[in-house]
């Protein structure tokens, strides 16, 4: 098992700074698999997580000048690791003004992604930053816990208000309620609506639009009244870690609704896609 | 006293208010002839650092006068009250033209009065407590190693380290190399936590004299303080170390100003169980061990290794051997207190016996001038030797 890889270009390590910052907001700890193109972040449905579950994948190419993986075993040819993404996120934030910056996978005391800044100074030679972080190998054998999930068949997809201002709204109803009613129909309205004994507060978003989707699963919505609403309660607390994480706007942003069961929210930047799925309560 | 500080001078005071501020909780006044110094210790002894300003720093200085046993006066004040005064540096800088402070022993009150622009007076009377010296013991020109740099240097080193990180270790090799690296304590599990390491070259210093390879490990908060203040002062700081467990001394230095910050260094780095059972033993006449007090910066580990050694009273004639080593008592903390008010009530009614004239430092912290009735907890007056009487400040 082998991994190296290598970022020279300031705006690439910018990126993967900001995407590593995100993902760090949304899971304490989480799992890395590397393949010859992509890194993928998964955190599985746990019910240490509350039953969310995150799939991020990037192509390694719009990141990395180097990147030489070489898996478990010939025919799987992929590595698998647990991580904690804040000490990735914490060794990052200092290499902002960095020359160059190695990730490899090393065995200190025990099994460490090192990440090694090479920054300007004033010397001759440069001043060499190494961290070295703690990683946790999965054996194959548990690989197919991490198996990327499948699109729900969900009973309405709409596209996403602005996220800042959901975010703001959130952040103002999470003081009054823990959990949080996400509705939606095909007519591209969206409310998200708290209720307590003492006071209902109901946010309307007009005009969002609705995605196509191109296969199956528009099927079930066709016959669908448009105006009709589906609709989850979810954690209010979930959906904020996932709209305070971004750290820019997405390209695409969109979720899908099955009612009653869980909500899935797929934030698609140039080079990043992030899918975050948040079960309903009970 | 009275003191008189004008112009860019007064961010400078409040800049070093600040910086000890991070180390202990009263600042300690003390006009001297050398100038005016302003100094702190920690609550468990691990760090201690000395402002001394010029008398040319200052636009009017007048020590004040002696007191009847010909010492100058000594107080001090609550950090929190004292720093409160200088609390916001860019408004210091903006709106005060002129710091006046002034200290009557007679009078209860220290007085730290800021002129400011529009004919503006704040007038602040901090309460001040008469005190003991506080002076650590260290020579810089014992230490075997030692390292001087702009502070930029090290600051931008010490950023690549979490700011709540506790401890870190610098480390040094005769080929040059200079390099910092987090501490991780026996309590945390290796396995778990990232380890940060960072390594400079000897171009980026101005000095490097190193006789050995060595490792000394020291607690980071207290030097960010130093830190934060030499990057603003454009000072090189000068780093003197020795092998672990001696401690590290910090000092800044120009015409008007003289820093320094002493910080005890963990005894063994490897393994801080085997702390110290040689030289505890060294001292049986010491009485009970008292149970460590709590310090945020150390927890866990044993306070006993991380003692400075300060000056001692001396009772103690010429005869008894000096100790090169530390202190491995720690007094109890309500033994220290009484021990302090008891050598004010001493020092005032001056009735200490056979106490040479000339020496007359006391340490706060061994009650060495305790009557015995009034020991408490110490078996009588302890005349632990704990270092040779050296020039404090050079």
């Amino acid at each position: 098992m082998r991994f190296r890889a290598k970022i020279v270009d300031v705006a690439c390590l910018n990126h993967f700074t900001r995407v590593i910052n995100t993902i760090a907001k949304l899971a304490k700890t989480c799992t890395l698999r590397l393949t010859v193109d992509k890194l993928y972040f998964i955190l599985t449905d746990k019910v240490a997580n509350g039953g969310v579950s995150m799939w991020c994948e990037l192509n390694q190419g719009n990141f990395f000048d180097e990147f030489q993986m070489e898996g478990v075993a010939a025919e799987h040819n992929e590595i698998y690791l647990e991580l904690t993404p804040e000490n990735l996120s914490r060794a990052l934030k200092t290499a902002q003004n960095a020359k160059t910056v190695k990730i490899k996978l090393t065995n200190k005391h025990c099994p460490c992604l090192t990440v090694a800044v090479e920054l300007p100074s004033l010397s001759s030679s440069s001043r060499i930053v190494t961290h070295d972080i703690p990683v946790g190998v999965i054996p194959r054998r548990l690989w197919n816990d991490f198996r990327e999930p499948s699109v729900p068949d969900f009973d309405v997809s709409i596209y996403l208000p602005v996220l800042k201002t959901m975010k703001s709204v959130v952040e103002r109803m999470k003081n009054l309620s823990n959990c949080i009613v996400l509705e939606a129909n095909l007519n591209g309205e969206m409310n998200l609506k708290i209720e307590t004994d003492l006071v209902s507060v109901t946010t309307h978003f007009k005009g969002l639009g609705n995605p196509p989707w191109e296969d199956g699963s528009q099927n079930s919505t066709q016959d669908r009244d448009p105006e009709s609403m589906a609709e989850a309660r979810i954690d209010i607390r979930k959906l904020l870690q996932l709209l305070a994480g971004q750290q820019v706007n997405p390209t695409k942003a969109l979720c899908n609704i099955v009612s009653k069961r869980i909500v899935h929210f797929i934030l698609l930047h140039e080079e990043v896609s992030l899918q975050y799925f948040i079960p309903a309560l009970a | 006293m009275r003191c008189l500080v004008t112009g860019g001078n007064v961010k400078v005071i409040g800049k070093a208010v600040h910086s000890l501020s991070r180390i202990g909780d009263e600042l300690y006044v003390e006009p001297t002839e050398d100038g005016l110094s302003l100094r702190a210790v920690n609550s468990s002894r691990s760090a201690y650092a000395c402002f001394l300003f010029a008398p040319l720093f200052f636009q009017l200085y007048e020590e004040g006068s002696l007191d009847p046993d010909g010492e100058t006066f000594r107080c001090k004040v609550l950090m929190k009250s004292f720093l409160g005064v200088f609390r916001s540096l860019p408004s210091l800088e903006k709106m005060v033209e002129k710091c006046l402070i002034s200290l009557n022993p007679r009078a209860s009150r220290l007085v730290v009065q800021l002129h400011c622009k529009y004919g503006v007076t704040k007038t602040h009377n901090l309460s001040f407590q008469e005190c003991e010296l506080l002076q650590a013991v260290f020579d810089k020109e014992l230490c075997a190693n030692t390292l001087r740099a702009p502070a930029r240097v090290l600051v931008d080193a010490v950023v690549h380290f979490p700011v709540t990180l506790a401890e870190v270790t610098l480390g040094v090799s005769p080929a040059g190399k200079v390099s910092f690296r987090n501490y991780l304590d026996e309590e945390t599990e290796p396995s778990r936590t990232m380890v940060t390491e960072l390594c400079l070259s000897e171009d980026e210093f101005q000095v490097v004299q190193v006789q050995q390879q060595s490792h000394v490990t020291f607690c980071l908060k207290e030097f960010r303080g130093l830190l934060s203040f030499a990057e603003s002062s454009n000072l090189p700081l000068n780093i003197h170390f020795d092998s672990p467990g001696r401690p590290a001394i910090f000092t800044l230095s120009d015409p008007l100003l003289e820093v320094h910050l002493v910080l005890a260094t963990l005894s063994d780095p490897n393994s801080s169980s085997q702390v110290h059972s040689a030289t505890l033993q060294a001292h049986p006449a010491n009485g009970a061990f008292p149970t460590a007090t709590p310090d945020d910066d150390f927890t866990g580990d044993d306070i006993d290794s991380y003692m400075i050694a300060m000056e001692t009273t001396c009772e103690e004639g010429p005869g008894l051997p000096s100790s090169p080593t530390f202190p491995q008592r720690r007094p109890h903390p309500g033994a220290a207190l009484e021990s302090e008010s008891s050598a004010m009530e001493s020092d005032l009614e001056g009735a200490v016996p056979g106490t040479p004239p000339q020496k007359k430092f006391r340490s706060l912290f061994f009650g060495s001038v305790l009557t015995p009735s009034q020991a408490g907890t110490h078996p009588g007056p302890s005349q632990d030797v704990l270092a040779e009487d050296s020039e404090g400040e050079s």
